[in-house]
């Protein structure tokens, strides 16, 4: 045990009246900042492969947390999600501040882009209101210095009164710095004297007043001044943090008194930019030059209306076509030979034991496995274009360039790229859903992203087609994928009325700087997300492929005797108002395991194997008309269930996972009986 | 109106807070190259908080980048480069400034 941990933050703790640090206590360091400040590349070069990811309790917000070294001493490092402000208009933002106030960090680092110094330093500003001690990484020097801008990093941190690290993270400059001053800090050796903004003049008097009726009904442990600025400025959770703490007399007075000043929330926030404006003539020696940068040039096209169409359209395409020459592929190799293989390995092991027992682990389990290891190429190769689209500052170019479409369904234009890229899968559809800030925007889309056909449901319509429509069969593809999405669009209307009623996440964000793709923040994102889905969605997929293997073997040990076949039977009535009988329905239901179930399952019903002649059986004892409902049921029924698994997991409620299964089963049943009646209307 | 968060009360920052306004225009309205000053914002709570935070704010200097009269726009503010919807664009005002 090192003597420094007995005096670790000694000057600020006291000052705060923090509880007494004990002497096993790993430093706690957060790390906070703006969105696009490089802050998951300081987080990755301080932690490497140290990280552990989760949620926020409760959240459906990313966790990250690592730790390192330094002379001795191990920090615990959590990433605070990247918000531009610390007011409670998103779920990061509250994470962000409730962890400041409440796990009382020993030190909070705040990195500020220096290109973009006045506006980074917003988060500063309300940082230094909170009761930890920050310190500044000035990022980004090399790109502030090529547009011509100088700042006095010492000037700054004595205008601050906080430390400032300049550094160029990408080029791994100054994190060693970086951390040493944290080290400095949490032991004491730098006294910490902030200089946080004061409200302005003309609201000073306000906030005593906000500060005089609350005083003694502040629940611990936040600060007093705090909770008075954030009523000043009409925060959601605050306020009724306080209404619930105070009298409903006392809360009447304190409401009076906010309504007569409902234009404090400007009021405070231009307070901090004019404290921001006081740090930036100071500590900048030379003001960024007029000239256009690259980011500019680039921007010509990328989020010019038509050229910025055609190099999306590339992108996509480019993306596709690593999916179908690379990803698919892959997928069938580890489909034949690892899973295959794996299976045979098992048939023969278990040779001598009960036929359930094989059945159990060839079909069941490893059919699971099976399915999730399968998806690991898509999904690989989806996180790293993801990944880097986002990284390089791309991901808000097409969502610009797509906003206004998307807008008709009452999504972001942010939803376009992880909705397009489910036709290939919609696996890492639901995942990439991510990149989308506003929860409600996002909930939409991942319940919409089943909609989209993906490329299992469009190799049935592939096998099925021709033997019900011959020549035309490209034609009914087609027609079947425009129905698809004329779901979609209606269902994101509808959904968007009847349950969002109508609000939409206000389309203002930041198109940040390009650069180059850091390969370790990415490479570190995609491991991390394959690791994710692995364990959460994966045991979810075995638990579950497990129980409907059981379901299609109980009791008498073959499908069409099965638990399963009487679930067939029973929905019978719902399936033949639009002509399908019982194994149609049990091949539905067999398609939630895997897309390509049914022809597998149907191959078993009819007796047919799962060759051309299938096809063949099925349009001849079927009419078209069943032909066609039963393929636009298939294109619009409930996903399979990886994408299910996903879905639970990305909303982390089981409710709107539930909503949505039911949902899409209206949606495609609805959609199958209306098929059948069109087509027997027109003669099919 | 595109924004209009109905559990939010909308406030407005400043009492001018009109079209009419002779010297001021809706940042919507600002041509490509076009230097500015904001003067007021109008919208709910939220909307409000996430403009400051990106650094609209009265007495912040605008210029716009990219707009193209219909669609979304560009506008680079305090150093930063903002897309905004055109519904988000009418809802802050702005005093041209002589370039």
């Amino acid at each position: 045990m090192s003597p420094r941990f007995f005096n670790a933050v000694p000057a600020v703790d006291e000052a705060l009246d923090l509880p007494a640090v004990t002497e096993e206590r790993m430093v706690l360091v957060a790390l906070a900042g703006q969105p696009n400040v490089g802050k998951s590349t300081v987080f990755n070069l301080l932690t490497g492969l140290s990280q552990h990811v989760g949620n926020w309790p409760g959240k459906t917000v990313e966790r990250k947390e690592g730790t390192f070294t330094l002379n001795g001493t191990t920090y615990r490092l959590v990433d605070l999600p990247g918000t531009y402000s610390l007011t409670a208009n998103s779920a990061e933002e509250i994470v962000a501040r409730e962890f400041i106030i409440r796990e009382r960090p020993d030190v909070v680092v705040v990195l500020v882009d220096a290109a973009i110094l006045e506006r980074s330093l917003y988060l500063v500003a309300e940082l230094l209101s909170l009761p930890a001690p920050v310190v500044v990484g000035l990022n980004m020097i090399d790109v502030a210095r090529q547009e011509g801008m100088e700042i006095e990093p010492e000037v700054l941190a004595a205008a601050l009164g906080v430390p400032v690290v300049p550094m160029i993270a990408t080029k791994n400059v100054g994190v060693r710095e970086l951390s040493e001053t944290v080290d400095r800090v949490a032991s004491g050796e730098i006294p910490y004297t902030p200089k946080p903004p004061q409200i302005r003049a003309d609201h000073q008097e306000v906030l005593e007043e906000i500060e005089r009726l609350i005083v003694g009904c502040v629940p611990d442990p936040y600060p007093l001044d705090w909770v008075a600025l954030k009523l000043l400025e009409g925060d959601r959770e605050v306020t009724r943090m306080m209404r619930g703490c105070l009298s409903d007399e006392r809360w009447e007075e304190v409401h009076d008194v906010l309504r007569a000043h409902d234009d404090a929330l400007v009021a405070v926030a231009s307070g901090r930019y004019e404290w921001i404006g006081r740090m930036v003539r100071a500590a900048v020696t030379r003001p960024k030059a007029g000239q256009i940068s690259l980011t500019e040039r680039l921007d010509r096209w990328a989020t010019h209306p038509l050229w910025g169409l055609l190099i999306l359209a590339g992108i996509l395409g480019v993306v596709f076509g690593l999916t179908y020459t690379v990803g698919w592929p892959l997928m069938v190799f580890l489909d034949t030979y690892v899973v295959g293989g794996l299976a045979d390995l098992a048939r023969a092991a278990l040779a001598g034991a009960p036929a359930w027992l094989s059945g159990l682990v060839v079909d069941g389990a490893i059919g699971g496995v099976g399915s999730v290891l399968t998806f690991m190429p898509i999904l690989l190769i989806f996180f790293a274009v993801m990944g880097i689209l986002e990284d390089m500052g791309y991901m808000a170019r097409a969502a610009y360039v797509m906003d206004g479409f998307m807008h008709m369904m009452g999504l972001h234009g942010k939803s376009f790229l992880p909705l397009f890229l489910g036709f290939g899968c919609n696996v890492p559809a639901v995942l990439g859903t991510r990149v989308i800030e506003s929860r409600r925007a996002r909930l939409l889309t991942i319940l919409l992203a089943p909609l989209i056909p993906c490329t299992a449901r469009m190799a049935i319509v592939a096998f099925i087609a021709p033997a019900f429509f011959g020549s035309a069969a490209t034609l009914v593809s087609w027609g079947l994928v425009l129905l698809a999405l004329a779901v979609l669009a209606l269902s994101g209307v509808l959904i968007n009325k009847l349950i969002f009623r109508g609000q939409r996440a206000a389309f203002i964000m930041e198109l940040p700087l390009y650069h180059l793709p850091n390969w370790r923040t990415i490479g570190l994102l995609v491991w991390q997300r394959s690791m994710e889905f692995v364990r959460k969605a994966g045991t979810l997929i075995l638990g579950v492929s497990v129980v409907v293997w059981t379901l299609s073997v109980l009791p008498g040990g073959d499908v069409e005797h099965s638990y399963l076949a009487a679930i067939g039977r029973w929905l019978e009535p719902a399936g033949r108002l639009m002509g399908l009988d019982w194994r149609l329905i049990v091949a539905l239901l067999t398609s939630f395991i895997a897309k390509e179930n049914s022809i597998a399952t149907l191959g078993v019903l009819f007796g047919a194997g799962e060759g051309p002649g299938l096809a063949d059986v099925l349009a001849t004892t079927f009419p078209p008309s069943t032909g066609l409902a039963f393929l636009a049921m298939q294109m619009l029924f409930i996903p399979c269930l990886a994408t299910v698994a996903v879905i639970r997991q990305e909303t982390r409620s089981w409710g709107w996972t539930l909503f949505n299964l039911a949902f899409l089963l209206l949606v495609s049943w609805v959609t199958g009986v209306g098929v059948f009646w069109l087509a027997n209307l027109v003669g099919l | 109106m595109r924004n209009r968060s109905k559990t939010d009360p909308a406030v407005q920052s400043s009492p001018s807070m009109s079209a009419s306004d002779s010297q001021s225009v809706f940042l919507s309205a600002m041509r490509p190259g076009e230097r500015g000053v904001v003067v007021g914002l109008a919208g709910g709570r939220g909307l409000l908080c996430r403009m400051a935070s990106l650094g609209f704010t009265p007495g912040a200097e605008v210029t716009v980048m990219q707009n193209f009269g219909r669609g979304p726009l560009i506008a680079r503010v305090r150093g930063a480069r903002i897309a905004l919807g055109r519904g988000e664009a009418r809802k802050i005002q702005v005093r041209r400034r002589s370039p």
